[in-house]
């Protein structure tokens, strides 16, 4: 009998098991580019579409015109689409195995989770920064200070954040990416459609107004506008958010947390637990 | 011995008991599922540096059962120890002294070979340079020296079970989970992986193997255990199960058919029974040891008939399996105990309690 050589088992912590799974996550967009169409191509058409195509038909009073008030709606819409992304990347990890593989190390089972949250939200970071760029293109600036504008993204990631946990739920439930692709876009799609974020409110039916204004994303894509200066006056009867769009953004991030963390933690459990 | 080298030692308590030779117990493990019952009750002990196949069919228990042993499910009865750790109240030390393949290859398809063993390596908390060197080394052994820096998903079948095998050994733990380690191999793949296999279980590795393959139990494990609808039916080393399993045969394969009476009537005398199998030329009888064979083929030899051969056959681990679980179909329904969900396979029922060598 040989002896092999046993190699020392180092306890890691939390951080660097998560980053090397992250690591691991970043790898994947580097073999498959494509991997990121869904914050690159897709959001630039959309801008590109909807500056040129339905813009001109759509009046704002911002100053800087539709553009400007455009491309915060953009951003907002991204970002909330990183529950997406996370909820595939996670469904295809349960679907092969990958993450009963990392379950049977010595592990905290937390990383596979953590891990996603930063590869996800670097994700979506992409695409603001590629919102950005387009934004410049097209003639979008920011009007306020430093700080201000700051906020700006620092709600947007904030909002990813909070829209991660509603990945991990979902990519939990679900037993196949097709299940999760059919789920988010049914759900995705008509939520970030029916607020301001590519069309004022105020010319909307009164019941349609009514759910914009109260929608989540509203608030978020009304607080970013402020805080960018690209936003117009507000209309004559605008929604109790509209009027205080940052506070509501924050709570909103908090109560979706709340709420959907210990959901997505549970049905992440029982799905792996047995 | 190996447990005792290194950082991964047993603890002190164990060395001095009896468990100390015993890198993997299964103590009574019971898991439900809803109103299934998916193992009911098994045991089973492997003595370190040794094989254990965990041979059944599809849906007996056997993933279910690694799968608790590997602390990715928890028991809802029973526990059981992997290098003297507690699957149940020291999990994380557990997870540090095995490694698992599961039933697919679960290698990270967009990953090189190298990337696969590299980011389970920093999981493991290894050294860089350590990885690096026994990267090299692991797919210089797995004959995946030239793939090593192509993405995982170029590879055949084959070579993924190598990379999901050498990934599981990157820390070298002293005991290895493999869960149907070969299924979907073609039959050269399956004697290569079974090569590596027992090179690892030479150089001292405690391995635990689940396997639908008779042929698989009986060429690598040292002892087998054969569960069925969750319990444990039988258990041994593959010769004491082929033993129990019945009687050796004596079989004479005559060269020519015209042959097959003048024989049968020749050997009639000699044995209790004699069966003619006239397509393959063949006549079985029971047999009564290797100096009644060698007369039989004297007689035989005297009278001029021509043999292709003759010879003792011992049953198969498919016979035995068959004797195990054969009579279950004339057996009355059990009722009351449900299938596994995930398996297809319709179990009929009531087990050979006479047929294992500690039948439950």
């Amino acid at each position: 009998m040989t002896t092999l050589e046993r190699p020392e088992i180092r306890p890691t912590g939390l951080p660097a098991q998560s980053w090397a799974i992250a690591r691991r996550n970043f790898l994947h967009i580097r073999r498959m580019p494509e991997m990121l169409m869904d914050v690159t191509i897709q959001p630039v058409m959309f801008v590109l579409l909807f500056a040129f195509v339905f813009g001109s038909s759509i009046e704002v009073a911002t100053p800087a015109g539709y553009r400007a008030f455009l491309l915060p709606g953009i951003m907002a819409q991204t970002v909330a689409f990183a529950s997406f992304i996370v909820a595939v990347g996670l469904t295809a990890d349960l679907d092969k195995g990958i993450v009963d593989r990392m379950r049977s190390l010595p592990i905290n089972p937390a990383a596979v989770l953590v891990g996603r949250s930063i590869s996800s939200l670097a994700h979506a970071s992409i695409g603001l920064v590629v919102m950005s760029l387009t934004g410049l293109l097209i003639g979008w600036r920011i009007h306020t200070d430093v700080f201000q504008a700051a906020l700006g993204y620092v709600l947007l990631l904030g909002w990813g954040f909070a829209m991660i946990w509603v990945g991990i739920w979902v990519g939990s439930a679900m037993r196949s990416v097709e299940a999760v692709n059919g789920v988010m876009f049914a759900t995705m799609f008509p939520i970030t459609f029916l607020a301001n974020t590519f069309a004022p409110t105020d010319q909307m039916p009164t019941v349609l107004r009514f759910i914009a204004e109260w929608n989540p994303i509203s608030s978020l894509t009304q607080a970013v506008r402020v805080l960018w200066g690209n936003d117009q006056p507000l209309a004559e009867g605008a929604a109790f958010p509209m009027h205080h769009p940052i506070p509501f953004t924050i709570g909103w991030i908090v109560l979706i947390t709340a709420v959907v963390a210990p959901l997505a933690i549970r049905t992440f459990r029982a799905r792996t637990a047995d | 011995m190996r447990l005792l080298h290194g950082w991964l030692s047993v603890p002190a308590a164990s060395v001095v008991g009896m468990t100390r030779s015993h890198a993997i117990e299964a103590e009574g493990l019971v898991k439900h599922f809803g109103d299934t019952v998916a193992v009911d009750g098994v045991s089973f002990v492997v003595p370190e540096g040794s094989v254990l196949g965990l041979l059944g069919p599809n849906g007996a228990g056997k993933t279910t059962t690694v799968r608790m042993m590997t602390t990715l499910t928890r028991p809802t009865a029973g526990t059981g120890r992997v290098a003297g750790h507690d699957i149940l109240t020291d999990p994380a030390a557990v997870r540090r002294s095995m490694g698992l393949t599961g039933q697919a290859a679960t290698v990270d398809e967009l990953l090189t070979g190298r990337e696969n063993l590299r980011l389970i390596g920093s999981l493991y908390g290894l050294d860089p340079a350590y990885v690096r060197r026994a990267s090299d080394e692991l797919l210089e052994r797995f004959s995946l020296t030239d793939a090593g820096d192509r993405t995982a998903k170029t590879y055949s079948g084959g070579m993924r079970r190598r990379l999901d095998l050498a990934v599981s050994l990157i820390a070298t733990p002293p005991v290895l989970f493999l869960d149907e380690p070969t299924t979907g191999l073609d039959p050269r793949s399956r004697v290569e992986l079974w090569e590596v296999l027992r090179e690892l279980v030479a150089d001292g590795t405690t391995l635990l193997l689940t396997t639908q393959y008779l042929e698989e139990a009986d060429q690598l494990s040292d002892n087998i255990v054969v569960i069925d609808r969750g319990m444990v039916i039988a258990e041994g080393t593959p010769l004491q199960l082929k033993d129990q399993s019945g009687a050796a045969a004596l079989v004479v394969t005559v060269s020519y058919s015209g042959d097959l009476q003048t024989a049968e009537a020749l050997l009639r005398p000699h044995v209790r029974e004699v069966h003619v199998d006239v397509g393959a030329r063949q006549l079985t009888a029971p047999s009564e040891g290797l100096a009644h064979m060698t007369r039989v083929a004297g007689i035989l030899d005297e009278s001029g008939i021509v043999l292709d051969d003759i010879g003792l056959k011992r049953p198969s681990l498919d016979d035995v399996f068959l004797h195990l679980t054969g009579h279950r179909a004339e057996q009355e329904p059990d009722a009351g105990v449900e299938d596994d969900p995930t398996d297809p396979v319709d179990h009929a029922d009531h087990v050979d309690q006479t047929a294992g060598g500690r039948a439950r």
